[in-house]
């Protein structure tokens, strides 16, 4: 690789554009108790995020939509990471990621190791909303059922 | 009109390395790279003539027009209206009453769809294109909301040309103005405005025509063209932000009521009966930007040394190369493929989202926009969330080009 690709793995690590390839969870739930649909008007991305609720625990979470390689990226490891979480643990979750994007918070928690190779997206203040979107409608569908938000 | 004609004498050999050597912005590094500025279509840069001209103003003749008896005054007032005069003769206008002083194009447009009101009723009709862009699509909605009008829009085809007769079957007794872009700004296109603004004339309807993107490109002859409103920006000619003009044929101008209140657009008030100031004050109230003013004149000053038809010519061979260059690459789908085009391509590369490419093209020192380009219909009718857009001034080379496609190249080999 040259020395300018080398200066975009920073924000494009193996791994991102992995689960952007291969998205993990990527496609709609038979039957959501809950989904919202996150816009970034900015770009014109739309993601979709489906739950599955059983008692207080997230028992399926997908997505799909239309995303660049850092929101789809980041939708992806977010499935990976909330699947079998309680609703508490859930928040938690989302308020570290918005933390780490936000106000460059380190991350503790072992369930967001994936997400942190998205660290290099803080370097990209035009980006960070790319690597929240799909966070941002996640936390919408917890706080009730079918709606939509944007990134601004 | 769109004519061949020059205003003064052009330069006879057009040298781009001479008038690149006029822009101080491009010769600079962006990520260790030299700068390629391919983002023209969303603001241009100033040539080293208009930021003096902006700055003698600031050190030396700044204070508030049309107000004071002292010298600064005068001298202040008279390098603003000198600049208007300049953009009137520029743009062929019968008369500098003709020519407000607005904010940019979004609020000539603005101006025109508020002060057009006392003519809307419900039931009629505005018409505008598919390829609007956000600024020629929302004034018109807002407008249709206040008074119960339909907006209608004339439908485009796959290369994203006007379909013109469709247009002119939407005109009707009851459309009340024809809104439609010069030269589209997400794909190029250059629409046949004389065409259309006959038609509508023949059915009695005015035209605003929206010149942002068509200004940098071509000698815009407002009285050849006859068209009662014509909206363009200074940013987008290579003159500062901030500033723009509204042509408006002076019968429409006297007819229609001021937009907004203040001093400036006023001869005597009281508290019973306040008396609106001539044309063009009327419309532009408050104290304008004066140095805007003068610093767009002195960007029409510019282009006039360097001649529009030298511009053009240059410009259509480097569009050609681009485009060229664009189709060449695998997987890059054209959006955008009219016949008559000015120097915009905007296009999608299979696998890679324009955000990905347009950070990856930052990092090879090449500034394009990627996006909607603030026309989400166009996106739609093309079925894509959005499209990287290279866009073309006189001041861009051949070099400018390949290095866009030696970033697509490392994004291409990134995302495949």
């Amino acid at each position: 690789m040259n020395n300018i690709a080398k200066d975009l793995q920073a924000i494009y690590r193996e791994r991102v554009l992995e689960h952007s390839r291969n998205p993990h969870n990527f496609g709609p739930l038979a039957a959501p108790d809950r989904e919202a649909l996150g816009f970034n008007p900015l770009c014109g991305d739309k993601l979709t995020v489906y739950l599955n609720l059983q008692d207080d625990v997230i028992s399926g979470v997908t997505f799909e939509g239309i995303g660049c390689a850092i929101s789809i990226a980041s939708a992806s490891m977010m499935t990976d990471a909330l699947c079998g979480q309680s609703l508490t643990e859930a928040d938690a979750l989302i308020n570290a990621v918005e933390r780490m994007f936000t106000e460059n918070a380190p991350i503790d928690n072992e369930r967001l190791s994936e997400v942190m190779a998205l660290e290099g997206v803080r370097s990209f203040p035009s980006r960070i909303k790319c690597a929240t979107l799909a966070w941002t409608a996640l936390a919408a569908a917890l706080r009730g059922p079918a709606t939509q938000v944007t990134t601004e | 009109m769109v004519s061949n004609a020059t205003l003064s004498t052009p330069q006879d050999v057009f040298d781009v390395e001479r008038i690149r050597a006029d822009f101080p912005i491009l010769h600079q590094e962006i990520q260790g790279c030299r700068l390629a500025y391919l983002d023209n279509a969303a603001s241009s840069q100033q040539p080293m003539a208009v930021i003096d001209a902006v700055s003698q103003y600031y050190q030396h003749d700044h204070a508030n027009v049309h107000r004071g008896v002292h010298t600064l005054s005068h001298r202040a007032t008279d390098a603003y209206e000198a600049a208007r005069e300049k953009i009137r003769a520029y743009i062929n206008a019968a008369s500098t009453s003709e020519i407000v002083y607005t904010r940019g194009t979004t609020e000539a447009i603005n101006l025109v769809a508020a002060s057009l009101g006392q003519d809307v009723r419900a039931g009629d009709e505005i018409l505008i294109s598919h390829m609007e862009h956000h600024s020629n699509i929302v004034p018109w909605q807002l407008l249709c909301e206040r008074t119960g009008a339909t907006l209608r829009v004339a439908p485009i085809n796959e290369q994203g040309e006007l379909l013109t007769d469709e247009m002119i079957a939407l005109m009707n007794k009851r459309t009340r103005i024809v809104a439609l872009t010069h030269v589209s700004n997400a794909l190029g296109t250059i629409n046949p405005v004389e065409l259309i603004i006959k038609a509508a004339h023949d059915h009695d309807i005015p035209v605003l025509i929206d010149g942002a993107q068509a200004m940098s490109h071509s000698i815009i002859d407002v009285q050849k063209l006859g068209c009662e409103f014509y909206a363009f920006s200074g940013h987008k000619m290579f003159g500062p932000t901030g500033i723009g003009v509204l042509y408006g044929r002076e019968d429409w101008l006297e007819r229609l009521p001021p937009w907004q209140g203040g001093g400036e657009m006023i001869l005597s008030v009281s508290f019973d009966d306040t008396v609106y100031n001539r044309l063009p004050y009327k419309f532009e109230a408050g104290t304008p930007n004066i140095a805007g003013a003068i610093g767009l004149g002195a960007a029409i000053d510019y282009l006039q040394t360097i001649g529009m038809h030298n511009i053009a010519t240059y410009e259509s061979g480097l569009l050609e190369y681009l485009t060229d260059q664009l189709a060449s690459v695998p997987d890059v789908r054209l959006i955008g493929t009219a016949e008559h085009k000015a120097g915009v391509q905007s296009f999608v590369i299979e696998g890679i989202h324009p955000h990905d490419l347009g950070t990856v093209l930052d990092h090879k020192g090449v500034a394009i926009r990627t996006g909607h380009h603030c026309a989400m219909p166009v996106m739609e009718f093309f079925g894509v969330p959005g499209t990287a857009r290279a866009s073309l001034a006189f001041y861009n080379n051949r070099e400018d080009v390949d290095q866009l496609i030696d970033g697509i190249s490392v994004a291409t080999k990134m995302f495949a």
